[in-house]
Formats: structure tokens, sequence, C-alpha cells
């Protein structure tokens, strides 16, 4: 099973800071998982131009190729101006329409203030489901008080993570397996 | 019709269309070299004219798992192979070309073809051919209509004074051979989506519609729309032809055609636009009213008539060699095309 962590913003660290903890957590329940992190942050990416993503070059190529070829993705997100940011964004407009089609996807978001709760609900699952996503229905949202120099201090968080871990794995097992057998019944 | 050589009283007619796809036959992983696939394209040019096809097409790709970038050179080794059969790309890319070239070698194509030759042009689905050719990816929309206006004009107009934005202007100028009858037989190539549809319509030109999968009904928006469009600029639609183009395997079961097709598409569409066809979307493909025309020969004459009732269209164009489908499958298909399929369109579709 081929995971994805994506962390969605080319600032900041707590978008980060909570994705390394998910990323860590499984690695160590899921060792059988082949997990990459992109941080948005550590690659140099072009706009969407509307191309195939096969046939971008760079970081680009690999960003989009990467995201592609997983059977996860859990998906870091910050609010920036009550939205998710722009790098996010235009990773969704680099994609196919269906690019998510057979692909489960989870999502971990951290906000300034807890008025933003339901930015993920409005806009990030909307872009989701229309781009055929499986997706975690429950997500995990965080908040500044939660965060203390790169750490997160409250436990409530670090469960609430395990659980979104653990909920992105058994989903994509299940989906994996309802799939296959119901492309047998097919019988091609 | 006559413009575009096509008598509907003969019932509709009966294309095959190749991308010249290079892929990898997924049962073996073996992938035969550049040089057996144009010579089996060729050869699948003449079966395919002995068993009584109307058309055949070749498109250009210019990327990997492709192998008739130079398709017009292609469709002239086709010219020399066979005599009755229509002739055509599918589709010429006019927006990184220079429509004077493409008129310069599709006239040529007609005089040794004998008057058989005809253009389609499209915009290309992948873009690497404009970094490859040296076109800015921007110009996207306007280098196609520019281009396009002018390749239609040349066809019209022996002398021809012409400036643009993305080519020299031409002053008096010839662009000679002229084809046998004077013009070319010139569509448009559209996808499913009706916006490209429309603007063929407004320009009064044939449309060659492909398509992947999804409800015939779908489709018939795209027809109509383009229909629309032609009526409201002067046009007469009756007038304009109109082709539908899209997969095409015929095995003596339904079962059977999916389970021999189906790893070709899948494969064959991971390598060449980066996502598989997703299994479900296939097997939906055998209901009778859906666009794909794969299962048992009776099957697929059954759902081109539905087509043909929806659609009220000129020419069908069966795309069946793609992602490396193997030549004996070929051989079987054209076979099954000859014997059962265009007796039984042509005896139900032909106006007595």
């Amino acid at each position: 099973m081929k995971i994805v962590g994506l962390s969605g913003s080319i600032m900041g660290t707590k978008t980060r800071t909570a994705m390394d903890y998910a990323i860590k957590t499984l690695t160590e329940k899921f060792p059988d998982a082949e997990v990459t992190l992109i941080d948005l942050a550590d690659y140099d990416l072009q706009f969407s131009d509307g191309r195939n993503y096969l046939e971008y070059e760079g970081d680009t190529g690999y960003v989009t190729q990467t995201i592609m070829a997983a059977d996860a993705l859990i998906i870091g997100t910050p609010i920036f101006q009550a939205s998710i940011p722009a790098t996010l964004k235009n990773i969704f407009d680099l994609l196919p329409v269906d690019a998510f089609l057979d692909k489960v996807v989870s999502i971990l978001v951290t906000a300034g203030s807890s008025k933003h709760y339901l930015i993920a609900e409005q806009q990030l699952k909307p872009i989701l489901a229309y781009m055929k996503a499986q997706i975690v229905q429950t997500y995990v949202f965080i908040e500044e008080k939660d965060f203390h120099r790169k750490e997160i201090i409250n436990d409530d968080v670090l469960f609430r993570i395990q659980r979104l871990v653990e909920d992105t794995v058994v989903l994509t097992e299940t989906f994996t397996k309802i799939r296959e057998a119901k492309e047998a019944e097919y019988g091609f | 019709m006559d413009k575009y050589h096509i008598d509907p009283s003969k019932g509709l007619e009966f294309g095959i269309y190749t991308l010249g796809d290079h892929l990898p036959d997924p049962r073996t992983g073996e992938r035969i070299s550049a040089e057996q696939r144009l010579h089996e394209i060729i050869e699948y040019a003449k079966i395919a004219e002995q068993a009584g096809v109307d058309f055949f097409s070749i498109g250009e790709s210019h990327q990997e798992f492709f192998a008739t970038q130079a398709h017009a050179v292609v469709l002239s080794a086709i010219a020399q192979a066979t005599s009755k059969m229509r002739i055509g790309s599918s589709s010429t890319i006019i927006s990184t070309s220079d429509p004077v070239r493409v008129y310069e070698n599709f006239a040529t194509l007609d005089l040794i073809s004998k008057g058989r030759a005809e253009i389609i042009a499209g915009r290309a689905s992948r873009v690497g051919l404009f970094d490859l050719l040296g076109y800015n990816l921007r110009d996207y929309e306007e280098l196609f209509e520019e281009k396009f206006e002018l390749l239609l004009k040349i066809n019209e107009e022996e002398v021809v004074n012409w400036s643009g934005e993305y080519r020299a202007p031409l002053r008096n100028a010839k662009v000679l051979p002229r084809p046998v009858d004077g013009s070319l037989p010139i569509w448009r190539a559209v996808g499913g989506t009706p916006t490209s549809a429309i603007k063929a319509g407004y320009a009064g030109v044939p449309m060659f519609m492909a398509h992947l999968g999804g409800p015939a009904t779908v489709f018939k928006r795209t027809i109509d729309a383009y229909r629309e469009a032609a009526r409201r600029n002067g046009f007469d639609p009756s007038e304009l032809p109109v082709a539908t183009a899209g997969f095409f395997y015929a095995a003596d079961t339904t079962q059977q055609a999916l389970s021999e097709y189906y790893p070709h598409i899948n494969e064959g569409m991971k390598r060449t636009n980066g996502q598989g066809f997703p299994k479900q979307h296939f097997a939906q493909g055998a209901d009778p009213h859906n666009i794909m025309n794969v299962g048992s020969p009776q099957e697929i004459i059954e759902k081109i008539l539905y087509q043909h009732e929806l659609f009220g269209h000129q020419r069908y164009i069966a795309q069946i060699d793609f992602g490396g489908v193997p030549f004996d499958k070929l051989q079987k298909n054209i076979e099954i095309i000859g014997t059962e399929i265009i007796p039984a369109i042509k005896k139900y579709t032909a106006k007595k």
C-alpha cells in the first residue's frame, strides 16, 4: 500500500509538525506501508497550465506523479484567509479531474481559530469528492493552542491523529478488497 | 454531402482509425519494433479495404509509445497499398504545423490515391509537441483556430491572400498541387464536449467526434449543439456530415470481448495518459445504450444501429488496435466486420 502525506503549505510549521506525527504513527503502526511525505515547502512547483500531469517536469512532475501513484493520501492543510492555501489548490489543479478515483483521502487541518472548523467540510471535501476520492469522513482539526514550539502538546490531538492514520489504512484496505471482489465479479 | 464524397443513400459508412500507438501487448509484456508496427498498420489498412471498410485514418502523436508522428507519410504508403477506400488523418495537429505544408502533403496524397484523401484537423490532447516543435502552450486555442481557418481558406481558394498572428502572411500565394476535385474534405476533430463542436458548427465544417465511453445520449447533445450552431450561422446541417469514433472490439461473446480488450485499453491508457480505464466503467460499456462498441457481433450491430438512429451520423469509425492488440486479433475483428457487421449495417441504413 502506497500512502503519501501531503503538507499543503509553504509557510509556517504547524501543519508540518502535525504531518510529521501522522507519518511517524503510520510507519510505526504499519511498517509494511510504503510511505512518502511531500512537504510543498521543499519543492519548487509551477502553477497548473492545463497539461496532462505526466508532462510536467522537475519538482512539479515528481509531486504529481507521486500523488497519482498513491493508494491513499493524508492531506495536511492550514487555513489561510478562511480557505485552503493556494499552494494546495494548485496541487488539485495540476491533477486530472478524476485523479482520486480508487484512492482514500484523509484530512488534517491546522488553524489559528476555531471559527475555521467547517472550512475543510465546506471547501476541501467538495473538491476531493469532485475528484472522486473515498474520503475519511472524520478529520482532525488542530488549533494554535495545541502546539508549542514545533510540538503537539495536547494528548487528545495525538490520539485523534492516531485514529485518523488507522482509519486511513483500514479504509484503504477495505475499499481495495471490495473493489477487487467487485472487479472479479465482472469476469474480465 | 457530395462535397465530402459521402452518399447517405448507401447507408452508414464504416471506418477504422488508429492513433498509431506503439505499446506493449500487456499479455506478453512484449513490444514489437516501430518498423513492424508501421508495416502492420499498412497491412491492417489493406485487409480493412478487402473487408469493405469505407475509410481508414491515422493520427499523429509526438510522444513516447507512438509510431506515426509522420502520419502523412504512412498514409502515402497506404494510398499505394489500397485502391478504393478513403484515407485520412485522425487527427492532424494543425496548431503546431504549417497549414501550407499540411495542404501540400494531403493534396499530394489525394493525387497519389486518385482522389481519396481527407484531413481531420485537431488540437492534440497531449501537449508535449508544443515544446518539441517550438510553440507556446498558452496559444493552444488561438493557434488552432487561426491555422485551421487558413487551412480551410487554402482549400477553397487557389490564390491565397492571408495574414495572421502565428505565420508569415501569404500574398497571392498558390498552394500546389491541387487535389483531384479541386478541394479536400476537411473535418474538425472534436472531443466529447459541446464547446468545440459548436466551433465546428459555426465554421460549417464536418465534425469528427471522438469518444471513450458513456451513454450515447450524452454525445447526442454534442451533435445537436453542432447542428444548431451550423444552422444559426447559415449552414444547412443536412449538408454537413458527422462521424463518430471510438473503441470497438468484437468477439464470439460479450464477456470474451470485454476480457480480451480490457487489458489493452487499461494498460495502454495508463502509459499514454497516466490513468487506466476504470473496470466499472468498462463493464458498463457492454450496455446497449453505451457508446462503446464492444461485444458480440450481433450486439455491436444493434448498438451501431441504435447510435445511427440517435445521431443520424454518416460515418462510424472504429478504434480496435489501441494498446498493443496483436495482429491476429485485428484480423479476426476485420473478418467479423467484413462478414457480419458491415453487411447488416448497410442493409438497415441504406435508403433504397
